[in-house]
C-alpha cells in the first residue's frame, strides 16, 4: 500500500477506530426519517406485488410487442449499480490504489444490496413467482433440464455467483473491522460483534491467511464483475432484435454499469459523510477520484453511443437503420434524448477540476447520471422492442402503468432500507484498510536501537 | 468470550497457554522484538497487529499461506462441475436447439467460468477459516488485549516459569510499553 508522505497529525490509528466506531452509536432523528421513507417506499412495492400476484401481470403496462419493459429495465439498472462496488473493492485493490480504502466498504455494501434488489426483478417479471425454482437445474420426474444454450440461464448463473461472491467478499473484509468495534462496544452490540467477528484477534497467523485469501478473492471478483454485465448484455445481444443484436454490447454495458455505479457511490457517500462526520476520512480527493472514474466510463459510454449509431448506418441494414431512427425521432424521442444528454454530455462537465472538487455539484450530477442510465436501459429494452419492424403491430406505443412505477419505487425502498440498516450496524468505512494507508507509529529511539 | 457447548469449547477455546504478553506502541519496536526473539531461538510466538504489515511478515519470515491451494482446487473443481453439469444434462435429454450439436461447448464456457469463480471463492473462504482456526487451536488460549485491534501491537511468547524472566527482559529492552505474565 502506498503510504502518505505526511499524514495530518490527527489521523492516528486510534482516531480512525474511534471516528468509524462512532458512526454505530444511537441513530439520530434524521436517520429514522430516511429509514421510514425507505420502508414506506418498500410498502408501496409490496402492495403492488400482492396486487400483481392477485390480478396478474396485466396490471403492468405490457403491450405487444413490448413484453420486456420496466421490470427488466430496473433489473439491468440495479445490476449495473452493483458493478462499481466490485470495481472499487476488487479491481482497485489489485491496482494498489490507496484512495479506495476510505470508500470501498460503502461501495461494496451497495453492490450486495443492489444485486439483492436486481435479483427480485426477474422473479417479479416471470409473473408466477412460486415457480421460480423451475430456473434451477434440479432432477425431476420428466428428466427435463434447463437449456444451457440460452443466455437467460447464463444470466442466472452469473447473477447467482455474483451475489454469493460479493457477499462473502464483503463479509470477509468486515471481520477485522467488526473485531475492532467489538473491542470498543458494550451491551447487545458487543454480543452481536463477538458473534460476527468469529474470534478475530489480529494474530500474525490470521493476517497471513486473511491477506492471501483476500487477494485471491479480489482476483476472482475482478473477472467475475466484467463477466456479469457482459452476460446481462448477452440477454439482449444474443437475440436478433435490431438495437440489441450487437457485438459491442458487452464492453458497452460494463462501462455503463461502472459509470452508473460510481454515480450511485457519490449519491450515497455525500449524505453519509455529512451525517456521520467523516469529512477527515472521506475527503474531496476521494470524490474527485470517483468523478474521474465517472468521466472515464462516461466517455466510453458516449463513444459506444456514437459507435452504435454509426454501425447502424454503416451496416446498410434497413432494420438497424430504422431502429435507430425510431429511437431518436420516434415517439420515445424524450427517453433517448434524456439518455444522450445525461450520459453523453453531462460527463463533460467533469473535465473541470472546479466541478470535480465541488461536492454539491457532484451530488447533483450523480443523480442525473443515474436518471440517464435508467433511461439508457429503457431505451435499449423498451424502445427497441416497440420499434421492432418485423411485427404486424409495428411501432406499438408502450406506457408504463402504476404497477410498473410501484414496483420500481419498492425497489428503491428495499435497497435503501438494507443500506441504511447496514451503515448503522456495521463499520461503513474500513477501519483496518484506512489505517493501512497511514504511516505506522514509529519511535526514533528504537530505530537507533536497532 | 462467550461460553460454548463442550465439544465446541474444546476446539475453539482450548486451555490457556502460560507465557508473556508484550504491548507495543510502535511498529519498529515490535519489529526489533521479533528479531531479538528469533535470534534467541523462539519460533512459536504470536504477533498481534491492528493491520497487516509487510514488515511484520518479513521479520517473521513466514511461509506463503496454504490458502492458495484451496483457491486452486476449488476453481478447478468448479470448472469441472460446470462442464459436467452442462454436458451431462444436455446428453441426458438430448434436444437439438438452433441446429447446433447437443453438447456444444462454447455456450457452456460461460457456465464453466461462473462455476470456477463461485467454487474458487467459496473454497478460499473455507481455506481462510480452516487455516486460521487450526492456527488458533495450535496456539491454545493465549493472552489478548482489546487495544490490539485499535492502535497497539502485541507479542505473546509462550514461556514457562524458568524462561519467563529472560523473555520479559527481552520485550522490555525492545521497547514494550507494558509486559504481562499469565
Amino acid at each position: 500500500m502506498a503510504e502518505q508522505q505526511s499524514p495530518p497529525s490527527r489521523l492516528t490509528y486510534d482516531y480512525v477506530t474511534r471516528t468509524i466506531a462512532r458512526t454505530l452509536g444511537s441513530p439520530s432523528r434524521g436517520y429514522f426519517v430516511l429509514l421510514g421513507a425507505a420502508v414506506a417506499l418498500l410498502t408501496i412495492g409490496i402492495t403492488t406485488l400482492v396486487l400483481l400476484i392477485r390480478y396478474g401481470l396485466g396490471l403492468a403496462g405490457y403491450s405487444h410487442p413490448v413484453y420486456w419493459a420496466v421490470y427488466i429495465t430496473c433489473f439491468v439498472f440495479w445490476v449495473g449499480i452493483a458493478h462499481s462496488g466490485t470495481l472499487i473493492s476488487a479491481i482497485l485493490f489489485l491496482f494498489r490504489s490507496g484512495w479506495r480504502t476510505a470508500v470501498y466498504r460503502t461501495a461494496e455494501a451497495m453492490t450486495v444490496f443492489a444485486v439483492m434488489t436486481a435479483g427480485l426483478f426477474p422473479l417479479i417479471h416471470i409473473g408466477r413467482q412460486w415457480y421460480f425454482y423451475w430456473l434451477i437445474p434440479y432432477p425431476n420426474e420428466r428428466g427435463l433440464w434447463p437449456n444451457f444454450k440460452s443466455p437467460l440461464i447464463w444470466d442466472e448463473f452469473a447473477i447467482g455467483t455474483y451475489f454469493t461472491v460479493s457477499t462473502v467478499f464483503l463479509i470477509m473484509g468486515l471481520i477485522p473491522d467488526i473485531a475492532a468495534v467489538r473491542d470498543l462496544a458494550t451491551g447487545w452490540r458487543k454480543k452481536l460483534y463477538q458473534l460476527c467477528s468469529v474470534g478475530w484477534r489480529g494474530t500474525n497467523e490470521e493476517w497471513r491467511h486473511f491477506t492471501r485469501g483476500y487477494l485471491y478473492l479480489a482476483a476472482l471478483a475482478t473477472p467475475l464483475v466484467l463477466s456479469v454485465h457482459s452476460v446481462v448484455s448477452w440477454d439482449f445481444a444474443m437475440a436478433i432484435v435490431p438495437g440489441w443484436h450487437a457485438t459491442l454490447f458487452a464492453p458497452y454495458f460494463v462501462a455503463g454499469a461502472i459509470y452508473s455505479g460510481c454515480g450511485m457511490v457519490i449519491t450515497l457517500l455525500t449524505p453519509i459523510r455529512k451525517l456521520f462526520g467523516l469529512e477527515e476520512l472521506i475527503t474531496v480527493k476521494h470524490f474527485e477520484n470517483l468523478a474521474k472514474l465517472c468521466l472515464l466510463t462516461g466517455s466510453i459510454v458516449s463513444f459506444s453511443y456514437v459507435t452504435e449509431n454509426f454501425v447502424a448506418w454503416f451496416s446498410g441494414n434497413p432494420h438497424e437503420r430504422a431502429a435507430f431512427w425510431y429511437r431518436a425521432f420516434g415517439p420515445y424521442w424524450w427517453a433517448s434524448w434524456t439518455m444522450n444528454i445525461c450520459n453523453g454530455l453531462l460527463p463533460w462537465l467533469l473535465w473541470s477540476k472546479k466541478v470535480r472538487t465541488n461536492i454539491t455539484a457532484l451530488f447533483v450530477i450523480s443523480i442525473f447520471v443515474n436518471i440517464g442510465m435508467w433511461f439508457e436501459r429503457y431505451v435499449i429494452i423498451v424502445v427497441s422492442l416497440a420499434g421492432e419492424p418485423y411485427t404486424t403491430w409495428t411501432n406499438a406505443v408502450y406506457n408504463p402503468t402504476w404497477a410498473d412505477w410501484g414496483i420500481m419505487a419498492g425497489s428503491f425502498g428495499w435497497f435503501f432500507m438494507w443500506f441504511l440498516l447496514f451503515v448503522k450496524n456495521f463499520p461503513a468505512v474500513s477501519i483496518s484498510e484506512v489505517k493501512e494507508v497511514l504511516a505506522p507509529p514509529r519511535s526514533k529511539i528504537s530505530r537507533v536501537h536497532a | 468470550m462467550m461460553p460454548l457447548p463442550k465439544p465446541l469449547q474444546e476446539i475453539f477455546q482450548p486451555p490457556p497457554t502460560p507465557g508473556i504478553l508484550g504491548v507495543f506502541q510502535y511498529l519498529d519496536a515490535t519489529l526489533d522484538a521479533i528479531k531479538e526473539l528469533r535470534a534467541g531461538g523462539h519460533t512459536d510466538f504470536t504477533v498481534y497487529s491492528p493491520i497487516p504489515r509487510h514488515e511484520i511478515e518479513d521479520a517473521l519470515g513466514q511461509p506463503v499461506s496454504p490458502v492458495r491451494m484451496f483457491t486452486l482446487s476449488g476453481g478447478i473443481a468448479g470448472c469441472a462441475i460446470g462442464a459436467w453439469l452442462t454436458l451431462w444434462m444436455s446428453y441426458d435429454w438430448p434436444i437439438v436447439l438452433g441446429g447446433k450439436p447437443v453438447g456444444s461447448v462454447p455456450p457452456y464456457v460461460v457456465i464453466m467460468f461462473e462455476m470456477t469463480i463461485l467454487f474458487g471463492a467459496l473454497s478460499t473462504i473455507l481455506g481462510i477459516l480452516f487455516n486460521a482456526a487450526f492456527a488458533a487451536r495450535r496456539l491454545g488460549t493465549i493472552q489478548y488485549d482489546p487495544r490490539f485491534t485499535n492502535d497497539r501491537f502485541g507479542i505473546f511468547v509462550p514461556a514457562d516459569a524458568r524462561k519467563s524472566a529472560a523473555v520479559e527482559k527481552l520485550l522490555r529492552d525492545a521497547g514494550a510499553e507494558e509486559v504481562r505474565r499469565g
